[in-house]
């Protein structure tokens, strides 16, 4: 029960095997540690955020100008397809799980998850999952000729996506590709949740857990609940395609709708499993570089558990045009704009928590601020798409691509980038440069509002999504142009964070346990953590156990 | 002419309405954002860490319920009044009743161009839709009836309408009400495949006497030119007529646009080309140059036939 029992670190922190390269690749691929796996998760979602970035450049290339012909219409919508599923399923979802599996259980207390065979699991099928959708490059045997990629758009509408329109393989590559994947996230959301009911330390209560570990729990909560239509969907899709039946088959009856209902209603709670653990990040990282407790813990809580469950009933936001009643249109507009309440919460939790604190600029906090500034801009500009009759006008317009960019670039990979900063010490025991992440910060910014805020305009004017070139007259040339110029500016950033990453791993200062004096059980654990994590189980009395043992005096169980 | 289809330059009641709103939209979204970033820049600036901070903690305050209130109740009242103005705005343009002077028009979406037809006067058409200004006095919108041969498409017309979907095995409605006569350029705006970015439409609002005589001339049968016989005659014996309608032939196939009257349009291939007699012959020698992707066959002829064929095409007007 003392505050002695968070002196953790393990005596034989350094459990580093020396083998050969065969043996240390062997120890990797059968590994069921957490840490190793939440390693691998990120690692994963890196490469292929690289993959999908090249696929966004290709097409930013291709819009530079007017009528181009950089690539053709089909290189093109393969390009569009596969960079959408490729950062949805193969970057967000892996990178966060990878963040949720190395974090809770440290954080908790806990030796590691509850179930660690089926985490391994959960991870290769994700990575089997990707490997599939890619080998569709050489496999696919779509409508122009062997070997090509998916090509019906990252939501895949019906009926596209029937046999009579999408012929050859390309498409099935696509829903196994996803329906594979989807088994291992639904394995590792179960893992989460069952270690965070069943596995905390002694002492550590539903309402002592670190935000994030609610984050992380609220976002298992959802996929487990959002997994289950969108891999319905695939299988009916499959049995459209393979087994004569007619779920979306226009032509024989089915209804083309009821595919854009199944698949939303995993879309949109999608994107808040996205950005829930990105909220995460924030709320952890605020506080420390602020100094300061977070600001309203119990109303954060309420927050995420109410955007939880009130996103799973925006998901007809995506279908504005389609011709629903105009009570169904009203019902799915309340609700959305409702979202926005609990979403001010937290930002405003967030700005309280600054707010008379003593503010550190280290990179971490850097990309947090970068995160609350974008993400306030794309709050609203969502509540603009949720306004029915103004999303009338800019529902799948550039608007709407510059809108959810801004989300899943400014809010989430912003908040990636601060967790990057903030645990790599932890994960590695070397800090990463803090100049080369200055750097990455600015370049970013800069570009991502190149882009982005530009990207809003071509919008307003009239410019649809996911068109090869666009006509000259129109007035979207310069927009476009700057937009491209943009990418570069990004680019250059991600490659920055590889070096700083790769220079850090061999030349790097080392971290210590705990380099930012923070609050939560990750930083009493040596760097890395050992295998077992704690020697001794932890046992804690607050939401901040390490606040706690450097502040004897004047403990947080005081107060909560 | 500004032919930019910029949705914050409204030409129609239908578009007014919810430029109108927008703005509203825009008035109270501005406001939040200049409120939330002002106290974020504030409190970057103010609650910097200052050199001797280090050693000292700042004090812990852990929450505050009033505060808390404050911060929820504000955006919910400003949610209620959002919800309200939303309700009466979709309720006005979505469920606007149809005057009795209205122009019906059933558009159909199809891989990559548009089938227009009035079925009230009896004109087919494609890509190129023709209606009247709509007087408020004596209001004569145009109310279509979306449908789709196909895949899932969507009408948008930025300066005349917001957008609504067309879907196989549905069917969907809008309306326009235009102000000005002009042109007004839209496009599919639902991804329909490898073409979805050719396939363009365009509006032409006239003033009532001009869309009486546009009417006219769409009604008149095509004369048939005696020079012109030859290229009618590749018409009727190739494959042409397996998908092109041409009233007064033996030609009227469906799946591809009726050309009646194909040199009224101002374009080819849903806005991929200017309708021109050179844009013509390479449309149907290698469509692949226009349109890559596109549906319409190259139809391999001899250069002579190729010839006649569009000195038939070019006839009829």
């Amino acid at each position: 029960m003392t505050s002695d029992s968070l002196t953790l670190g393990g005596a034989g922190a350094a459990d580093a095997r020396d083998g050969t390269f065969l043996e240390t690749l062997h120890d990797w691929v059968v590994t069921v540690d957490h840490k190793r796996l939440g390693l691998l998760y990120i690692v994963y979602g890196i490469v292929f955020l690289a993959v999908g970035g090249l696929e966004a450049t290709i097409m930013r290339v291709q819009l530079a100008a007017a009528n181009l012909h950089v690539v053709s219409p089909q290189v093109f919508n393969r390009m569009m397809t596969m960079h959408g599923t490729t950062m949805v399923f193969l970057v967000g979802v892996p990178i966060l799980f990878g963040f949720g599996n190395y974090l809770v259980p440290l954080m908790v207390g806990a030796r590691d998850m509850a179930f660690p065979r089926l985490n391994a699991l959960g991870f290769w099928l994700t990575a089997f999952g990707g490997f599939l959708l890619y080998f569709s490059f050489l496999g696919g045997d779509g409508l122009y000729g062997a070997g090509s990629a998916p090509d019906v758009g990252w939501f895949a509408y019906a009926p596209l996506t029937s046999t009579a329109f999408s012929k050859g393989h390309s498409t099935d590559y696509w829903t196994l590709a996803i329906l594979l994947g989807g088994f291992g996230t639904i394995g590792t959301a179960i893992n989460i949740i069952t270690t965070v009911l069943c596995l905390r330390c002694p002492g550590m209560t539903l309402g002592k857990m670190p935000l994030a570990v609610w984050m992380f729990f609220t976002m298992s909560a959802m996929t487990l609940v959002v997994m289950t239509p969108l891999s319905a969907a695939q299988i009916m899709l499959c049995i459209d395609r393979y087994l004569g039946g007619h779920f979306f088959d226009t032509q024989a009856g089915g209804s083309a709708v009821i595919w854009q209902h199944f698949f939303w209603m995993f879309g949109h709670p999608e994107v808040y499993v996205l950005i829930i653990p990105g909220f995460a990040f924030a709320s952890e990282i605020i506080p420390v570089f602020s100094r300061k407790a977070i600001f309203g813990y119990p109303a954060m809580v309420a927050a995420t558990t109410g955007i939880g469950f009130l996103s799973m009933g925006v998901w007809a936001h995506h279908m504005f045009t389609v011709g629903m009643s105009s009570h169904a249109n009203t019902f799915f507009a309340l609700i959305t704009m409702a979202v926005g309440i609990p979403t001010g919460i937290k930002i405003f939790n967030w700005l309280g928590t600054m707010w008379g604190g003593k503010i550190r600029f280290a990179t971490p906090m850097m990309f947090c601020l970068g995160f609350l500034f974008q993400f306030l801009i794309a709050g609203l500009t969502g509540i603009m798409l949720a306004a029915v009759p103004f999303d009338w006008q800019l529902s799948d317009s550039y608007f709407v691509v510059a809108h959810f960019h801004y989300v899943l670039l400014g809010g989430l990979l912003m908040t990636i980038f601060a967790a990057m900063y903030y645990w790599f010490p932890k994960a590695t025991g070397k800090m990463l440069s803090q100049t080369l992440g200055r750097w990455h910060f600015w370049l970013f910014v800069i570009g991502f509002h190149l882009t982005f805020d530009t990207m809003h305009i071509p919008g307003i004017l009239g410019m649809p999504r996911r068109i090869y070139t666009y006509e000259a007259d129109r007035g979207w040339d310069v927009f476009n142009l700057i937009c491209t110029v943009g990418v570069a500016f990004q680019a250059l950033a991600i490659v920055l964070f590889l070096w700083n990453v790769v220079r850090s791993l061999l030349w790097g200062k080392d971290a210590g346990n705990d380099p930012w004096d923070a609050w939560t059980l990750e930083w009493a654990v040596s760097s890395p953590p050992p295998h077992y994590n704690f020697a001794l189980l932890p046992v804690v009395r607050s939401r901040r156990p390490l606040w706690d043992f450097k502040h004897p005096e004047d403990p947080d169980w005081l107060y909560e | 002419m500004n032919l930019v289809p910029n949705i914050f330059a409204p030409v129609s009641g239908h578009a007014r309405a919810l430029y109108t709103y927008s703005m509203l939209v825009l008035g109270i979204t501005g406001a939040i954002f200049v409120v939330v970033a002002s106290l974020l820049a504030y409190a970057v600036v103010r609650f910097r860490e200052r050199p001797g901070d280090e050693r000292v903690e700042p004090p812990q305050i852990y929450g505050s319920d009033q505060v808390e209130i404050a911060w929820t109740v504000i955006p919910v009242l400003i949610v209620i009044v959002l919800a309200l103005v939303t309700t009466r705005t979709i309720h006005a343009v979505q469920d606007a009743p149809k005057p009795p002077g209205a122009i019906e028009v059933t558009a159909i979406g199809r891989q990559w161009w548009w089938e227009l037809r009035y079925p009230d006067l009896g004109i087919v058409t494609a890509n190129e839709l023709h209606i009247p200004v709509s007087d408020p006095r004596n209001p004569t919108p145009t109310y279509l009836t979306l449908l789709s041969a196909d895949v899932a498409h969507s009408f948008w017309v930025p300066r005349l309408a917001g957008k609504t979907d067309l879907i196989p095995n549905r069917v969907n409605h809008t309306w326009m009400d235009p102000e000005q006569p002009g042109l007004y350029l839209g496009q599919c705006s639902e991804y329909c495949g490898t073409q979805h970015a050719k396939m363009l439409l365009r509006v032409y609002v006239h003033t009532r006497e001009d869309f009486a005589k546009w009417v006219a001339t769409q009604k008149e049968a095509p004369v048939a030119e005696p020079k012109a016989a030859a290229g009618r005659h590749v018409f009727e014996t190739t494959a042409c007529l397996n998908c092109h309608a041409v009233q007064g032939t033996v030609g009227n196939g469906r799946f591809g646009p009726d050309l009646t009257h194909l040199m009224s349009r101002e374009t080819l291939a849903s806005g991929a080309a200017l309708n021109t007699p050179e844009n013509l012959r390479t449309w149907i020698r290698a469509p692949e140059r226009l349109k890559p992707g596109s549906l319409m066959p190259a139809m391999q002829l001899e250069d002579r036939e190729l010839d006649d064929l569009v000195a038939y095409l070019v006839t009829l007007r």
